[in-house]
């Protein structure tokens, strides 16, 4: 029987080996993934036993991490509530992160391979690792105006340092208490959040970024820039009649205010920004043609997507566009559209030179002993104009400011310059209403673009009469001493 | 079988020789068991709560004395029996305390965040489990003084055997735990009958098969090339696998059926010496495992959930998954003991305990693990070779298969190489009845290995006259 039992060893012991080979295969070679698997709970424990770095407006927090006495050791705290949840995003059990929470999440949680020595050092004394911080631009005062301004409407708001590209405000309306959504309590999360999404004013869409709108006559800044680029200059004259026929079409165009743009059915190119005048820049757009209007707009950031770290959607310009379309086009209707943050680009692009910087939102990176690891460079983006048609385009939206359609922007002792905007959508629907504004005009300190969908008032004037006294407020916010 | 020394060279007197009884060499290796089990023990207490805990202190204490007490008494009733069996299963049983104390921590901590109150720790009941483990180890050593004299109870075993198997099944007592009928409960407290089953039916097996392996082996038939057993000597395998399907059926209990199984096909082979006994066992259980695949839908969803256990990741697939997340924590070296989530994992303290350890202590630590548990299963099946008779033969190679069988059961289960199945894992899990019947057989085991290790004093010649070369 001997050797019969040698065999059952054998095998046996060939099982036991297959255990093994097994096992390594988990641990080793399996495991990186299984560790990443969405439904891993112990990636998430094990963030929560760390102490997740700050998000930080100049040195006060707004988001933070409190120890706590649950099973998680530590709770999110968002110190202003709704105030930033558009920028700081959440940090939930149940959802995952979003905004700044997600993009900057390896700093924050402190897995970033630049916390590599600190990792090390809290390892050999025992600790858990730190997280590291994130400081943001956002300007408070100017977040508070906008988000005051925004208070019970749809909308967005949007502002930047036109040398930098630094995001100055960034609100989106409704709002969402992202502290709710970070509780250490599922249930109450669930309830909240599918509160949130059957909300049909979607508190939960990051609006300055993510929702794409047509910008209607705010985009004729851009039909401006395109002309001014082209040999027009602010008293070039261009027909402005009530009413023109677009080319190769049975369809009609007609000014908001139902009458000529100027005596004789004729009006400069300044005094159509000024009043708005659908039909000049109609029939600018034609003259100047579908590609000249949209490699002006891809120069200003359409048709491209940005990361401030946060994702925004691509505004868009279409492609291939017949005579009439183009006309539309150039009056920032048709297919085009574009987020509330490429509105404040257009606005800076012009306020800062031509030049248009690319936008960001965290000024600083700072490790678990707050020791600055990185800090933002400004970067341009393009150059949209001359710096002599820079300047000219500031000039003319000054004039709309003061004698056109944006007088509600304006601030006594500044000289603001910005552009209204109505854009239609479906029919029988109110506009949205949109609002670009840069202020002052000499070495610009702020642009921004207010949009507000569906704003109500069915006239041109709904920019002018909603949008532009909430940029002005965000405006004189950044101006305040 | 070796007769030290026989003989001498010319006429000079043989040098006096005595077999070791590496009694001293058990002693020390124990002492290093001791010693992983208290680290063990102290690291939880330290990573979880910074000071070393007071039931760490009585736990070490306790368990030095059970085991110092069965090192003893093997010392001086069964001295040559084999030096390594009792510190490597030692070893198991102390890091098992330790890792159900780290999942009672882990319970406690849990009630403290919440404000609740903890539950009851498990510790203290397996360190008394040990010690009726420990009792009944020595109670083994001491009343099996000769283990031939068990095969007169070969079919008494059977019948308690049986009885057993069935008393889970009985009203009042029999409790059903996680959709298996596994349980007696009796004066507050559970038992799983299968585990000493598992005993009694071994004895069975190997005194049925020792009166009857001659005409098993011999008598045969051919069909197909291959010889095979007559149809009537073919009864005993039947009964076997209809036993092993009743359980599955009855108690809906996968692990035990296949063990039981597995233990008497391998027996028979080893028994005969036939390899047609492993083909006929091997249909067999394709056949039974194919119908009970077909017929019962909780074998069906475990080999579905083993297939692709993250498609259910949230209900039958839960614990597997959990297990291969732990594993996949645990990595190379482990997080290291109190410092891993091992308490994520459903039944963590009995059957998934492997997927704590391979959470805590790594590969490394699962490595280690599996090596003390084929050294055992290696000297229980030496100690079957090393015996004299037969019946000891096959009753020492039948535990030792048990174990074996057990151990991959579990482990190939909660890793996900087989489907899974639910049972202990041998010594290591939490749970009177595994642990009691486990250090019984490691009692049976060490009286055999003594029986078989003792020096025949008849058979040592002194002074023996020298023969001619044969």
């Amino acid at each position: 029987m001997t050797r019969q039992i040698r065999r059952l060893s054998a095998v046996l012991l060939l099982m036991l080996v297959a255990l093994l080979i097994n096992v390594s295969v988990i641990q080793v070679w399996l495991a990186p993934g299984y560790r990443n698997a969405a439904g891993n709970q112990r990636v998430l424990l094990e963030e929560y036993s760390r102490e997740r770095g700050p998000i930080l407006l100049g040195n006060t927090p707004i988001a933070r991490s409190i120890p706590t006495d649950d099973q998680l050791k530590y709770l999110r705290k968002y110190s202003s509530g709704e105030l930033f949840a558009s920028a700081t995003g959440f940090y939930s059990l149940v959802y995952g992160a979003t905004g700044i929470e997600r993009t900057e999440n390896s700093v924050l949680s402190g897995s970033d391979d630049r916390f590599f020595v600190d990792r090390l050092q809290q390892l050999f004394a025992g600790r858990q690792p730190r997280g590291g911080a994130v400081q943001l631009t956002l300007n408070p005062k100017a977040q508070k105006a906008a988000f005051d301004g925004l208070a019970g409407r749809t909308g967005a708001v949007v502002a930047i340092n036109p040398t930098t590209g630094a995001i100055l405000a960034m609100v989106s309306s409704p709002s969402f208490d992202p502290n709710r959504l970070s509780s250490h309590d599922p249930a109450d999360i669930r309830s909240y959040y599918d509160t949130l999404t059957a909300d049909p004013a979607k508190p939960l869409q990051n609006r300055p970024l993510a929702m794409t709108l047509p910008p209607g006559s705010a985009f004729k800044l851009v039909t401006t820039a395109a002309a001014l680029e082209n040999g027009y200059t602010p008293s070039s004259v261009l027909p402005g009649p009530a009413s023109l026929k677009l080319p190769s079409s049975s369809r009609e165009l007609r000014n908001w205010t139902g009458k000529a743009c100027g005596p004789g059915a004729k009006t400069t190119l300044a005094n159509a920004l000024a009043v708005s005048c659908n039909t000049a820049f109609a029939w600018l757009g034609v003259k100047l043609g579908a590609d000249v209007l949209r490699s002006k707009a891809e120069e200003f950031g359409f048709n491209d997507s940005f990361a401030v770290p946060l994702r925004a959607a691509i505004s868009r310009f279409p492609p291939g566009l017949d005579p009439a379309q183009t006309a539309m086009a150039a009056i920032g209707q048709f297919d085009v559209t574009a987020t509330a943050l490429q509105m404040a680009m257009v606005g800076a692009g012009a306020a800062n030179n031509g030049m248009v910087m690319s936008p960001y939102l965290v000024q600083e990176v700072l490790g678990p002993d707050l020791a600055v690891l990185e800090t933002a460079t400004p970067a341009r983006y393009n150059t949209a104009l001359s710096p002599e048609n820079a300047a000219q385009l500031v000039k003319m939206m000054v004039g709309v400011v003061e004698n056109g359609t944006g007088s509600n922007a304006r601030i006594p002792g500044v000289a603001v310059g910005g552009k209204t905007g109505t854009a239609q959508t479906a029919p029988g629907r109110p506009p949205h209403a949109w609002f670009v504004g840069i202020a002052p005009a000499i070495s610009s300190q702020v642009a921004v673009a207010v949009v507000l969908e569906n704003g109500g008032g069915a006239a041109e004037i709904s920019g002018n009469r909603l949008a532009a006294p909430i940029a002005r407020a965000v405006m004189e916010a950044v101006l305040a001493p | 079988m070796s007769a030290p020394n026989v003989g001498g060279i010319g006429n000079r007197p043989l040098p006096e020789y005595r077999q070791p009884t590496r009694r001293n060499t058990e002693a020390l290796l124990l002492a290093a068991a001791i010693a992983v089990g208290a680290f063990a023990l102290v690291s939880v207490d330290l990573a979880l709560y910074n000071q070393i805990l007071t039931s760490t202190i009585v736990t070490v204490a306790v368990m030095t004395v059970l085991l110092a007490g069965a090192h003893i008494v093997v010392r001086v009733t069964i001295p040559y029996a084999d030096p390594v069996m009792l510190p490597v299963v030692a070893a198991l049983n102390f890091l098992g305390v330790a890792m159900i104390h780290r999942l009672d921590l882990a319970e406690q901590i849990r009630a403290e965040r919440a404000g609740g109150t903890a539950p009851t720790p498990d510790l203290p009941s397996q360190l008394t489990w040990t010690a009726v483990g420990v009792a009944l180890f020595i109670a083994v050593v001491l009343v099996v003084r000769d283990h031939r004299r068990l095969q007169r109870f070969t079919y008494t075993s059977l019948f308690a055997g049986l009885i057993l198997l069935i008393l889970p099944l009985m009203p009042v007592i029999g409790t059903t735990v996680n959709g298996a009928t596994l349980w007696v409960r009796a004066a507050g407290f559970s038992f799983q009958p299968a585990e000493l089953a598992k005993i009694a039916l071994t004895i069975f097996f190997a005194g049925y098969l020792v009166v009857t392996r001659d005409s098993l082996a011999l008598v045969r038939t051919k069909f197909l090339g291959l010889e095979f057993p007559r149809g009537r000597d073919l009864g005993p395998l039947i009964v076997a696998w209809l036993i092993s399907l009743a359980v599955l059926v009855f108690q809906r209990d996968l692990g035990t059926s296949l063990l039981f199984f597995g233990l008497f096909v391998s027996l028979l082979y080893v028994a005969t010496q036939r390899r047609s006994w492993l083909i006929l066992g091997a249909l067999l259980f394709i056949l039974g495992a194919t119908l009970s695949y077909f017929a019962f839908g909780h074998v069906r969803i475990r080999v579905q959930v083993w297939i692709d256990p993250f498609a259910q990741a949230a209900d039958n697939g839960f614990q597997i998954v959990q297990s291969l997340y732990g594993l996949a924590n645990g990595g190379l070296l482990g997080a290291g003991l109190g410092q891993g989530y091992p308490q994520l994992v459903p039944f963590a303290k009995t059957d998934f305990i492997m997927a704590a350890f391979g959470e805590e202590l790594g590969l490394a630590g699962v490595m280690a693990i599996l090596v003390l548990y084929a050294i055992l299963i290696e000297r229980g099946m030496r100690t079957g070779i090393a015996c004299r008779d037969a019946f000891g033969t096959l009753l020492a190679t039948g535990l030792s298969i048990v174990l074996a069988l057990q151990v991959f059961v579990v482990i190939g289960g909660v890793t996900r190489l087989i489907p899974l199945t639910g049972l202990t894992t041998p010594f290591l899990s939490y749970g009177g009845s595994s642990l009691v019947a486990n250090w019984m057989v490691l009692g049976l085991l060490m009286r055999m290995s003594h029986a078989a290790r003792t020096p025949d004093p008849v058979l040592i010649p002194v002074n023996r006259p020298v023969e001619a070369s044969a």
